[in-house]
């Protein structure tokens, strides 16, 4: 019998939240944290997508000056996150040796890579500055997160685009039950609301174009979805063996059930049109949890607001939850915060923990004429009450590379 | 022999110099430090070593370095930055470099 693993710690800093109890008691609300770029990058590079859902508090609110010099903005947001998810766990004393961190990013250290490089060709290679590479490496969220909180039993970064929040996850779960670790900080961070990152995804035709209404932009399952937005930020969620938790009498949200993560081998950026990778992932991560159809009562989906990619999810959903799926409430929680790319995962996965301790599903904002060729009963206007007794719910996340990943959160 | 240096008696830059004087170059200095460790002004004084009282490590001593360079104008070879040990051997060196 596999050791149970349980949630006792949240951590989050969104563009709808800088914490755990604003990001959710938004998220119930239904508010997006979508606005228009006032950063004089917009204007020079003539950016054509000039919104984004940036942090609603900037981590040069919360962190030292210091701290802010030594950590890219990624690893700034990643460190927010763990240290209120740590603080909530309640946890005083820990074996170090036996806490790992799994910590994500989708795209690393962007600001700090292409700073460095302005300033190696502006000022030349003396004014290069020796943190540059400690701070822009992908390694550095979860490097930082093991040193603040002096995690030693490996300290992991699982890089799968706007998979890898949830699949930082999926490894978490794996360290405990291979008895490898006690307890895990997971999470994901990333900040690449940066004119370069968004040029390329504009270019790749991803991005909404809504720039005059960056507000209503997000809208996943909408016939006028045009593209996601760009968002940025962290979530943080400490995993703990069931026994570790019960003897620290710890409160516990919920139980990681089950995760798992596959690879369509389709194509690098489109999702397969038949969803058979995410099928098999969702069925996988069912599988794992001993998870059955009727068990499952909500969906965090992962949801875009991309014209080709919310159909393959709904196909896959219907794959593998049959007609169970037309029972099951589906949040786009996307639709209010944007997109957090290697972050999104993590975030979502909180308010999924969430959703299932408060028996309540967040709502899908910005939906106003439902894709026909997406019949998922989707959460709208106001929150939806989810059953009482023992529940269910999936938070799906796919990244570029074809990447898929699944967790199932179970009630406690 | 680092307490014992102190700005009273490096000689006094003329009125009016570009240069800066010891005393306006320990100022930077501070300014300089603070925003790289934040470590008060008040704390970097003549005769604090960097490693052993202000806790500043290489890669911030080097940061620290390039920042002096550009703000007083003047080159601190790499092979030089080991000799300053104290940060009245940083604006000795600086004082002399800009003379």
């Amino acid at each position: 019998m596999a050791r149970k693993v349980v949630i006792t710690g949240l951590g989050a800093t969104t563009p709808i939240g800088g914490d755990v109890p604003t990001l959710w008691a938004n998220a119930l609300k239904g508010v997006s944290g979508a606005h228009t770029l006032t950063d004089e990058w917009v204007e020079k590079y003539a950016l054509p997508v000039r919104f984004a859902a940036k942090a609603s508090t900037p981590a040069a609110d919360v962190l030292s000056r210091v701290e802010l010099k030594r950590m890219d903005p990624s690893t700034q947001f990643a460190v927010v996150a763990a240290r209120e998810a740590w603080k909530d766990s309640g946890i005083e004393e820990v074996d170090h040796d036996r806490f790992a961190v799994a910590f994500a990013t989708g795209i690393g250290g962007v600001w700090t890579l292409l700073d460095a490089w302005d300033t190696l060709k502006e000022k030349g290679p003396r004014r290069v500055l020796p943190m540059t590479v400690p701070m822009l490496m992908p390694n550095g969220p979860a490097a930082a997160v093991s040193l603040d909180l002096g995690a030693r039993a490996g300290a992991h970064t699982p890089v799968s685009a706007c998979a890898s929040g949830t699949e930082a996850m999926h490894l978490g779960l794996d360290l405990i039950r291979a008895g490898k670790a006690d307890v895990v900080m997971c999470g994901g961070a990333e900040a690449a609301i940066h004119p370069m990152p968004m040029a390329s995804f504009a270019a790749m035709q991803a991005l909404s174009k809504r720039n005059d209404d960056p507000e209503h932009a997000s809208r996943p399952y909408d016939v006028n979805r045009d593209g996601f937005v760009m968002g940025e930020g962290a979530g943080a969620l400490v995993l703990e063996a069931e026994e570790h938790a019960l003897a620290r009498g710890a409160h516990i949200y919920a139980e990681l059930a089950g995760t798992s993560v596959t690879a369509d081998a389709y194509h690098i950026t489109a999702p397969d049109p038949e969803g058979l990778g995410a099928t098999r992932a969702l069925k996988a991560a069912m599988f794992d949890g001993l998870i059955q159809p009727e068990d499952v009562v909500h969906v965090n989906a992962h949801a875009t607001s991309t014209p080709v990619g919310d159909k393959p999810e709904y196909t896959a959903l219907r794959a593998a939850l049959g007609n169970r799926l037309d029972t099951v409430s589906v949040s786009a929680t996307k639709s209010q915060m944007g997109h957090l790319l290697g972050a999104s995962g993590a975030v979502e996965s909180v308010l999924t923990v969430l959703a299932v301790q408060e028996r309540k599903a967040p709502v899908t904002i910005n939906l106003e004429n439902q894709d026909p060729e997406i019949p998922l009963d989707v959460v709208t206007g106001t929150p939806r009450d989810l059953p009482s007794g023992q529940i269910v719910a999936l938070n799906n996340s796919f990244g570029f590379g074809g990447h898929n990943a699944v967790v199932a959160i179970r009630s406690v | 022999m680092g307490r014992e240096i102190s700005v009273g008696r490096v000689p006094a830059q003329e009125k009016g110099s570009l240069m800066a004087s010891n005393e306006e170059i320990l100022a930077g200095l501070a300014e300089i430090v603070n925003e790289e460790t934040g470590l008060a002004t008040e704390a970097v004084q003549l005769d604090k070593s960097f490693t052993d009282d202000l806790d500043i490590d290489s890669i911030s001593m080097m940061t620290i370095v390039v920042n002096a360079e550009e703000k007083f104008d003047v080159k601190i070879p790499d092979e030089e930055v080991k000799n300053l040990k104290t940060v009245g051997d940083a604006v000795n060196f600086i004082a002399n470099a800009q003379a």
